[in-house]
Parts: structure tokens; sequence; C-alpha cells
């Protein structure tokens, strides 16, 4: 494996391409007791259309996920078990660009992983197993329903993508959609994409590096597989498709989340320095010390559960804000007003230096360091050249970017009121 | 890691563990007052109001562009309740030395922020000031009112608020919405006055400065803390069995498509000496959310095996005794749910359960407790659970000790469980009531 050192931060990045095409980073961490292993397929929510060996596919939305759900079987059982006997906790997530599967452990590192690869790159499902997951996921998708942070947040992707984009459509599905998902869905859309040339593997933990690349070289075929065709239909262009939405939920009070579509996201080393200026930009206008944020709170019309976060999936990139306020209508103008107002030089320098402890703070987060690197690997840069690319952003780069990205009139909101205030 | 505990002031106590392994310093601080309804809101207003200004940095702006400069290093407010003491004060983190580019240290500026954080607010007339306090009273009103918005969390405070009536346990660690109104600026200064004179104090820090380092920065910080009578007889009541013989059954209504349900439990004479290794693992056993959580009774019975729901876990509270079990059920399923948690719980005292399933709960604990080790939120946690408890064993001694633990100790543990009270919180249209 390549070895890089960043002696700045003290961290050595190990890291290789199989000839299978699988992608494998580790970063090794002495004296700490756990290790984490995320073993990452580049196919979310929103890779719902894909052309293979000629043969285009339109699938039914929530596949990922459903998938992720039954990935866990085996021929043998469950490997839940497997992992709980050795004291490993193992899980995943879809999103709508990844699906990740990871464990994290104390002991018996080497075996976790062969399990890791086996079973994420061994597809068994019965139309038993999964008809009864439906009933499994029916309660998931209901409990979203219930949920106003994650219902807020999907109305705002609907508001800017619905209907025109796959990033419109709930990562989890819909009760309908769900329906149509059968055992040949599921295993299409793993030969599809569950290829090691579409994944990186990353570990962080106590390990030996050398040890990491044989288990994969071991474990996965050896051969490289074709890579699907990803089609996600016309360009969605800038503007959201619906500028406001709103319900009503049993809230105590009102939600609101904002979005702004940024186009075609970046690939490559630039496609960091973008993300980057996006995150400084962020920072600037709505972070934790912007002017908006601390005058909305001291106004009492935002309070601490507000969040901002740029995001980038299925080609395309947004930023998110939401929140908690009073006067929803009132926060969201003050907010959406901030984008055009100018970055004052000293307070940008403080906020690069916050973005600076921010990274650092990042070393130690397994999750956040092993699903970055993955990040990174998909999107075609290197997460560790975040130091050097954060000191040639200027102030001047970051309000460039913000008057060309930031247009008061393209934001879309949506709210969600409490019921009785609606009688 | 080297752990070191020492009184700096009268019922000041700094525990310290030094470490090179983290790239990140954790530094925290909290005053000790026993949770009660009259305080709660009060205490639970102060740290935000602190955290609004001080005498050299007089608003949040003033704060952030310090805290900015110290590369972004975090401050914030924390309040939480560890049995019926509530915990009020600051969390900080912060980039450790080695780490910083221009060769600072963030040590002694960050130690000196809390410090004025805690005890020079920016008053007038030697008063809170009234914007800072109506501010955070309001988000501390709506906060109250927003745990509605996660069910999952408002079911169980409302299981522990109908279950533990007449113990300070059932207060929230936020208090009430009428306790919340009536938070006035006069009343809270004085609070805030009488609080630092008789509260003990739990700091914890974790990084790599020596212990000394951290306690002369803290003496220096803390220098003019006043120091009165301290309230060192806080505690919490272990009350070790059921209020009646039959569980009492709670259930409301809200808007929700999936029903909440949690059952609450005494440990009953478990609780007398309490073994907590054996607690914690007959707790893996039956169904914690951690490592051993998807081998648990509850998780293969009542998910897996008869599919009644889409999560169920228990939770242990060791410091008072109080054990519950949460569940996501279509309401439909209310009756069966509640029948198969019961056979579970059963399982457990009757020690049916197999070899394979005691050692994964035990291997599970015992993960928990190692990867504790690395996270420096989590040893606090622990450390100030321990240290409220007046135990001085590790995660690691913790979770040797879980590798102990025998079917008999589980058994025992289990023997005294009793199901004080069942909530169900569910949609109100086709609701299926079993009382």
């Amino acid at each position: 494996m390549k070895a890089t050192e960043y002696p700045g931060l003290g961290v050595t990045l190990y890291r290789s391409a199989l000839p299978n095409g699988l992608s494998v980073y580790v970063v090794p961490k002495p004296g700490w007791r756990k290790c984490r292993a995320a073993f990452v397929t580049r196919y979310g929510a929103a890779d719902r259309r894909f052309v293979l060996d000629g043969e285009r596919s339109d699938t039914p939305a929530g596949v990922a996920h459903y998938l992720e759900h039954k990935m866990f079987d085996m021929p043998d059982g469950s490997v839940d078990g497997i992992f709980a006997g050795r004291g490993a906790d193992s899980n995943a997530y879809t999103s709508h660009a990844v699906t990740s599967y990871h464990f994290v452990c104390t002991d018996m590192f080497e075996e976790n992983l062969r399990t890791l690869l086996r079973f994420v790159s061994t597809p068994y499902f019965t139309p038993e197993t999964v008809e009864k997951e439906r009933g499994i996921i029916g309660q998931e998708i209901a409990q979203g329903e219930d949920d106003p942070d994650w219902t807020v947040y999907q109305d705002c992707l609907r508001l800017l993508f619905g209907g025109q984009h796959p990033l419109g459509d709930d990562v989890l599905g819909t009760a309908g959609s769900v329906a149509q998902i059968t055992t040949e869905t599921l295993y299409a859309c793993h030969r599809a994409f569950y290829i090691p040339a579409n994944m990186a593997l990353c570990v962080a933990g106590d390990v030996d590096p050398e040890a990491v690349e044989r288990i994969a070289r071991e474990t996965l075929p050896e051969e490289p597989a074709p890579l699907p065709a990803r089609d996600y239909g016309p360009d969605p262009g800038l503007e959201p498709v619906k500028q406001r939405s709103q319900r009503t939920m049993d809230v105590a009070v009102p939600l609101f989340c904002a979005g702004i579509k940024l186009g075609p996201a970046v690939r490559g080393p630039d496609g960091l320095r973008e993300q980057l200026t996006a995150e400084l930009a962020v920072r600037c206008l709505w972070g934790r010390s912007a002017p908006a944020y601390l005058d909305l709170y001291e106004n009492g019309l935002l309070n601490s559960s507000f969040s901002v976060s740029p995001d980038h999936a299925a080609g395309q990139s947004y930023i998110t804000l939401s929140g908690e306020s009073a006067d929803p209508e009132a926060a969201l103008a003050a907010l959406i007003a901030a984008a055009e107002k100018p970055i004052d030089p000293a307070f940008f320098q403080r906020q690069k230096k916050a973005a600076y402890g921010g990274f650092v703070r990042l070393l130690d987060d397994f999750f956040d360091l092993t699903e970055t690197l993955a990040e990174g690997c998909f999107a075609g840069f290197d997460l560790f050249d975040t130091p050097a690319a954060l000191r040639s952003i200027t102030c001047a780069d970051v309000a460039a970017w913000a008057a060309e990205h930031l247009a008061a009139e393209r934001f879309a909101a949506c709210i969600i009121r409490p019921k009785e205030e609606q009688a | 890691m080297e752990r070191t505990r020492r009184e700096l002031m009268p019922g000041v106590f700094l525990t310290c563990l030094r470490t090179d392994k983290f790239k990140t310093a954790f530094l925290s601080l909290h005053l000790l007052a026993a949770l009660d309804g009259q305080t709660a809101s009060q205490n639970a207003a102060l740290p935000g109001v602190l955290r609004r200004g001080t005498v050299s940095a007089p608003d949040m702006a003033a704060l952030a562009a310090r805290l900015d400069g110290l590369y972004g290093a975090r401050i914030e407010p924390s309040v939480r309740k560890v049995g019926e003491i509530q915990c009020l004060g600051f969390a900080a983190d912060f980039a450790d030395d080695a780490w910083l580019p221009d060769g600072e240290s963030l040590l002694e500026p960050i130690t000196d922020l809390m410090g004025e954080l805690l005890l020079a607010p920016n008053t007038r007339g030697g008063l809170l000031l009234p914007r800072y306090v109506d501010g955070e009273r309001a988000k501390l009103e709506q906060d109250i009112r927003a745990r509605l918005n996660d069910r999952e969390e408002y079911a169980h405070s409302r299981l522990i608020e109908l279950m533990c009536p007449g113990e300070a346990y059932a207060v929230d660690v936020l208090g009430t919405e009428e306790t919340a109104r009536s938070i006035g600026y006069v009343a809270l200064t004085r609070h805030y006055k009488a609080l630092l004179a008789s509260s003990p104090i739990e700091i914890f820090y974790c990084g790599s400065a020596p212990a000394d380092r951290v306690a002369a920065a803290l003496a220096e910080a803390l220098s003019t803390l006043p120091r009165g009578e301290l309230a060192m007889d806080i505690g919490t009541d272990v009350r070790l069995n059921t209020v009646d013989e039959q569980p009492r059954v709670f259930s409301e209504q809200m808007d929700v498509s999936q029903g909440k349900l949690v059952l609450g439990y005494r440990l009953g004479d478990a609780m007398e000496e309490p073994d907590m290794a054996a607690l914690r693992v007959m707790n893996a056993l039956l169904g914690d959310s951690g490592a051993a959580a998807v081998n648990s009774k509850l998780f293969l019975n009542v998910r897996e095996r008869q599919s009644l729901c889409y999560y169920v876990y228990s939770d242990l509270d060791p410091v008072k005794g109080v054990m519950t079990v949460a569940s996501g059920i279509d309401p439909q399923n209310y009756d069966r749910t509640v029948a198969s948690i019961g056979r579970q719980i059963r399982a457990l005292q009757e020690g049916d359960f197999t070899d394979e399933d005691l050692a994964t709960a035990r291997t599970g604990l015992s993960a928990d407790m190692l990867a504790l080790t690395d996270s420096p939120a989590g040893l606090e946690r622990f450390w100030l659970g321990q240290n409220l408890l007046g135990l001085d064993y590790g995660p690691e001694e913790l979770a040797a000790l879980a590798e102990d633990v025998t079917r008999q100790d589980v058994v025992k543990a289990a023997a005294g469980i009793g199901c004080d009270a069942v909530y169900f919180l569910s949609g109100g249209e086709d609701e299926d009531e079993s009382d």
C-alpha cells in the first residue's frame, strides 16, 4: 500500500487500488481500542435508472434502502449474530448517494473484516424474507412520517427536485413503490452496483494496513466487472420546482427548511476546493458565529437546533437550512437576505481557523473520518488535501462564490406548523 | 491513560485523564444540585444565560469571535440529569496543542473563558441582564414544548413522570412550561449566586496536558469562586419495589402513525447492594442498544421472530434502579407486544437463555466499555456517573468484571424486576384500548 504522511496532523494515510477496481484506505490510530471499517457502495436512493450491458433498468423508489436491509441475510442465517458474538457492532445506512455497511469492534478485527466483505458481496434473497421485510420497512416509513425533522427535510428536497430528478424522492420510497420491489429487483441492483470498482473500503483503528489490503484481495472477486451507466435524467437546472410548501403536524414549534440548488457537483481536486469554498461561505453567512444567526438567536427567532449543510448527491450540489422558529417566515426572510450580505475579511480569517479546527476534530471521529474518505474517493479528491486547500481560499473567492450561487430568488422553503395554529 | 482525581478547592473536584491519543481535548465543568421541580427550570436556563456574554466578551458575537480565534473551540451549555441530581455547566472541546499550525496552546485560554462564563457574566447593577434572561427563558419554554417533536423521547419522559409521582426522579431535567415561564432575572440572579456558593462542582479533563497544568489553569480561572456551606448530601433515593401490585397503565393520543410503547420497571432487591456488572449484562441480554443488541431477547423475539415492531430496546438507569423497555408498534399489536416483552423478562428471571446468549451479552458489554475509552465525551459521562455514585473503577475494569458475570448473577440481578407502569402513545382513530 502507498503510505502518505501528514506530519502537521500526525496522521499517515495508506491507500491502494486493487486490480478489481476497489479503493482501499486505512488510517492507523495507534493506542485506540476500537476499529471501524466501512464498506461503501456508490449506490444510493437516487440511482434508480441505469444501463448495464446495454440493458436499461428503471427501478421503484426505495430499492437501495430495501437492499441494505436484506443484505444482512446469508444462506446460513443473519450475520448480525456473528458480529454480536464477537462484541462487534454492525450497521448500515442508505442516503441518496451511497449505501454504507460498517462495523465497530474492539476485538477480532480481521475476522470481522472478512465477514463484512463477504456478506456485502453475497446477495441472498428469498421471496419469504423479502416479503417479511416489507412490513418492517412500512413501519420505518411510518416512523419517518411521524418525524417532523425528517419530513421537513424531505419536503424541501421535493421543492427543489420533485418529479424532475430522483433527489426529490424519499430515500425509503413510499408504501406504493416499496410494494413493487421483488427479489429480482434486488438481485439486479446488487449485480449492477455492488462491484469492487464501484466501492470503497475505509478503515480507521489500530490495525495493520497491509492486512486490510490482503484480506480484501482474498475475499473479493479478482476480476473487474463493468460499471453501470447512471441516468439521472436531464439537468434539473437551478430553479426550484416549486418555491413554497406548507403542512401541519403535531409539533410544538413551527419548523422550516430552506434549500437552494448549486448546480452540477464538481469532481476531482477542484471538487474539494469547491466544497470547502461552499463550506466557508455557509460558515460565514449562516454559521454559529455569523451575524445573521446571532441576530436571529438574540431576537428569539432561532434556537440551537438550527443547522445548515452543503450537500451533494447524484451529480448535484445543494444547500439546506433547517430549524425551529416561532416566526418561520421572518427567520426565512432574514436567512435568505443574509446570502447577499458582504463578508468581513477579519471575520473570514477566523472562520478559516475554525474550519481548520473542525478538520482536526474529524480525525478523532471514526464515523465521519471513514465515511468522508469514501466520499472523497467517489468524488475523486484526497480528503487530507483539506488543510492546504483551506489555506488557498481567500475572502474574495468566497464572496465571488456566494454572489454566483446564492441568488435570493432561487431559494425554496417549506414550513411545518403546529395543528392548533391553523384552527 | 493516566487518571488522577483531586479536590482543587472545597467541594471542587477535578478528574483528569492524561493521554496523547486524541487530537481534540475535552474539558467540562458541572455544578451539582438536587433535582427539584421548584428549581429545575432555573437550573436548566442558567448555563444558557451565562453563555450569552461575559464581562470581557459581552455578547454572543464577541464570544464567537474569541472561540473562532481558538481554532473553532466550542464551549456549550450542558444540563443533564444523573439519577436525582441535576448537573449544569459547560462542556468544551478544542484542538490539542500538538496539532495547531503555529505552536499555540489552547488549554489556558479555554479554561479562562470557562471560568469567566461561570463567574463573570455580563451584568448590570449586579443582576443578570433581563434581555438575556428573557431570551433564554423563551428558548427553554420552546425546548420544553418541542419535546413533543421527538415522539420516542417524549413517550419515555411521560412514562417516567407518570410512574414516579412524588419522587424527584419524575422531574424533567428542563422542568415544566409553568416553572420555565416564571423565571425572572432578579430571582435567577439570586439563585445563581446561591448555587455558586453551595454546589459541589465536578470538573473533567481529557487530553495531553499533565494534571498539574490543568489544575493550575483551573485554580487561576476559578480563583474568585465563592465557597459557602456546601450541599454535599445530595443524592438519589432508590425505590426498590413497584408502587402497586399490578402495573399502572396509561395511554395518551397524539397524531402519530406508529404507536410508542414504553414499559417501566423497578429492579427490586438487586438495588440493595447493586452489582453493576451483573445488572448491565442482564440489560445487554434483554435488549440494551449496545454491541449485543441484535442478539438480545427483545430484538430477536419481539422484532425478528414475531415482527411486532420496528424498534425495541431496553435502557437501564443503574443510579436510580429503573429500567425501561421502548418499542415502536402498530397499535393493533399492543397486547401481543406487552405480553411478549413480559415473557422476555420472565425468561431472564428463570434463567431461560443459552450460554451463547450470555457470552454474547458479556462480550457486547465489554466491547462497549472498551470502545468508550476512545471517546472523551463518553468517558466524561462515565466518570461523572461513577463519581456521583462514589465508585472508582474505570470502563476497562468494568469490562473485565463483565467477563466474570455468571448465569446465577444474571438470574439474581433479574429476580426482583417488577413492571411498575405501562405507557402507550398512539394515534387517535383506530386505537386498541386494552385496559
